[in-house]
C-alpha cells in the first residue's frame, strides 16, 4: 500500500521515489499475474509456467528490498531447481497434456466469490488501520551477516529446515521403493 | 544518477554486443577448428580465410521465414529462445574482465551467475514441450536431467573455491590469486591438495552444462533429428545457437576466474584484460578440441559419470578442504 500512495500522492512519477514506487508495483503485478496463471491454468504445464513467473516476481521483490542474496537464492532454488523438477515430473507422468478435470468443491461459484470478497475487505481494513512502523535497518544484508545469523541466532530454524528436507528425501525414497515392488 | 544510467546502458549494450560477436565468430572458430582436426580447410569462400562467413550466416538466419508449426504451444514456443539468451546476457553483468572492466560488481557474483544459469534448463524444457514433437520432448527431458546432474558437482566444486577464498565476490576471488601463477587456484595445493581435481570436475561440468560434445545428448542428431530446436527456424534457432555459444564463453570466463587467476598475468607483459581474454579463448579452443576429438557418450554413461563419480569426489573434496581450513 505504502509505495503506491507514494507514487500517487507524494512525489511525481518522474522523480526517484515515484519511479521506485512504479517499479515496486510492476513487480507486485508480475507476482500476482504469475500466481493467477498458476491457479487458473487449464493445463498443468501452464500452471508451472505461471509459478515460475510468480517466483521471478518474488525474487525481484527481494532484490528491491535490498537483499540480493535472498533474491538470487530464490532464483537458484525455486526457478532453477524446484520448478524445473516439477515440470520434469509432469512431463514424465502426464505427457498427454490432458485438461484438468475434477469435481468442483463446495466453495466454487458464488460462495467462493463471497469468501474472497470478505477476505479482501478484511485485509484492506487491516492494512488501512494498522500503524506501519518502519523498523531500523538491522544489518547490511551481506552474505557474511546472513551466514553468521543463520549459524548463531537462527541455528534452530536452520537445523529444523534440514530435518524437513531429510524427511522429504526419506518420503520420496519410500514412495519410490513401493512403486518398484508393484 | 544519470552517470549510473549511462553506465548501465553502456554495460547492457556491451554485454549484448560481446555475446553476439562471440557467438558469430566462435561458430567460425568452431568450423575452422573442426576442419583442422579433420584435415580439411573449413570455410574458405567468403572473405580471407572465410572470415566473412559469420555475417553472411547472420543475414541468412535473419532473412529466413520464421515458421511456427500448427500444433505447437505458441506461448512456450516463442518464449523459449528468448529465455535461452537472457540468462547468458545477465551473467555478463557481473563478470570482471579486469580490475576496472566490470559492469556491476556484486558481493554475490558467483551466486548470481549460477542463479541465472540455472534458468537455462527452463528454456530447454519449454522449447521441448512447446514444440509438441516427440523428439524435442525426449531431447529436453535428456538435457534437463543432464543439467540437473551436472549442476550439483559444479556447485559443490564452486563452494570449495569460495571456502578457500572466503568470498563470493568474483573480483575478490581473482585478487586472491594475482600474486603469481603459483597462486592460481589450480595450483593451490597447499590450500587443498585436490585443487587440480576440482578444476577438472568444474571443466567437465561446464562442458556438460553447455550441452557440448561429448555430452550433447540433447541434440544427438543420429537419434533425435536436432533435439529441442528441431521445430525452430530463422532467428528462433539463431537465438538458441547464440545462447549456446554465450554459455560457452561464460563457462570459460568462470573457469578462468575461479581457477586460472582471472586477469592475473604470469609475467605482466600485457594489461590484465588481455591475459583474461587469452586464457578464456585458450579454454574455448580446448572446448572445440574436445568436441571434435571425442565421440558422444550414451545417456547412461553421462548420468553415471555425474552421480557415481563426480558427485562423490567433489563431496569428498569439499569435506577435505573444510577439514584442512579448520585445522590450519
Amino acid at each position: 500500500m505504502n509505495p503506491s500512495s507514494v507514487a500517487a500522492v507524494g512525489p511525481g512519477l518522474l522523480t526517484a521515489d515515484g519511479l521506485t514506487g512504479l517499479i515496486f508495483l510492476i513487480m507486485v503485478a508480475i507476482t500476482l499475474i504469475g500466481g493467477i496463471i498458476a491457479c487458473n491454468a487449464e493445463r498443468l504445464v501452464r500452471a508451472v509456467a505461471g509459478l515460475v513467473v510468480c517466483f521471478v516476481g518474488v525474487a525481484a521483490l527481494y532484490y528491491f528490498l535490498n537483499s540480493p542474496f535472498v533474491a538470487m537464492m530464490q532464483l537458484l532454488i525455486y526457478v532453477g531447481a524446484v520448478s524445473v523438477t516439477i515440470a520434469f515430473a509432469i512431463m514424465l507422468a502426464a505427457p498427454e497434456e490432458k485438461k484438468k478435470i475434477g469435481p468442483a468443491g463446495p466453495l466454487a461459484g458464488p460462495l467462493g466469490f463471497i469468501t474472497a470478497g470478505l477476505t479482501a475487505i478484511a485485509m484492506i481494513v487491516l492494512a488501512l488501520k494498522t500503524q506501519f512502523v518502519s523498523l531500523p535497518k538491522v544489518n547490511n544484508g551481506s552474505v557474511e551477516t546472513i551466514g553468521v545469523q543463520l549459524l548463531s541466532n537462527f541455528s534452530m530454524v536452520f537445523e529444523l529446515v534440514s530435518v524437513v528436507l531429510l524427511i522429504a528425501i526419506l518420503g520420496a525414497l519410500v514412495i519410490a521403493r513401493g512403486g518398484r515392488n508393484k | 544518477m544519470s552517470l549510473t544510467l549511462i553506465n548501465v546502458l553502456f554495460a547492457v549494450v556491451a554485454a549484448i554486443g560481446f555475446a553476439a560477436l562471440n557467438a558469430a565468430y566462435l561458430v567460425w572458430c568452431e568450423r575452422k577448428g573442426a576442419g583442422f582436426f579433420q584435415r580439411r580447410p573449413g570455410p574458405t569462400e567468403n572473405g580471407p580465410w572465410g572470415l566473412l562467413q559469420p555475417p553472411v550466416d547472420g543475414i541468412k538466419l535473419m532473412t529466413k521465414q520464421l515458421i511456427i508449426p500448427g500444433g505447437v504451444d505458441k506461448a512456450f514456443f516463442m518464449v523459449a529462445p528468448v529465455l535461452a539468451m537472457f540468462p547468458a546476457i545477465m551473467s555478463f553483468v557481473t563478470i570482471p574482465f579486469s580490475e576496472n572492466i566490470v559492469a556491476h560488481n556484486m558481493d554475490i557474483g558467483v551466486l548470481m551467475i549460477f542463479a541465472f544459469a540455472s534458468m537455462g534448463s527452463m528454456s530447454l524444457l519449454l522449447a521441448g514441450w512447446g514444440s509438441r514433437n516427440k523428439y524435442s520432448l525426449m531431447s529436453s527431458v535428456r538435457a534437463v536431467s543432464q543439467s540437473i546432474a551436472y549442476e550439483i558437482p559444479m556447485l559443490i566444486t564452486v563452494i570449495t573455491v569460495v571456502m578457500i577464498t572466503g568470498s563470493m565476490d568474483l573480483k575478490v576471488i581473482v585478487e586472491d590469486q594475482t600474486a603469481g601463477f603459483w597462486q592460481w587456484n589450480v595450483f593451490a595445493l597447499l590450500k587443498s591438495p585436490l585443487m587440480p581435481v576440482s578444476f577438472l570436475i568444474f571443466f567437465i561440468c561446464s562442458l556438460a552444462e553447455t550441452n557440448r560434445a561429448p555430452f550433447d545428448l540433447g541434440e544427438a542428431e543420429s537419434e533425435l533429428v536436432a533435439g529441442f530446436h528441431t521445430e525452430y527456424s530463422s532467428m528462433g534457432f539463431g537465438l538458441f545457437f547464440m545462447g549456446e555459444y554465450a554459455n560457452i564463453v561464460i563457462g570459460a570466463c568462470l573457469t578462468t576466474i575461479l581457477f586460472l587467476g582471472g586477469w592475473g598475468c604470469p609475467f605482466g607483459l600485457l594489461p590484465g584484460v588481455w591475459w583474461f581474454l587469452l586464457k578464456v579463448y585458450l579454454l574455448i579452443f580446448t572446448f572445440i578440441w574436445i568436441r571434435w576429438t571425442f565421440p558422444r557418450t550414451t545417456i547412461y554413461g553421462l548420468l553415471n559419470l555425474s552421480w557415481k563419480i563426480l558427485i562423490p569426489i567433489s563431496l569428498f573434496n569439499l569435506l577435505l578442504t573444510a577439514g584442512l581450513l579448520k585445522v590450519f
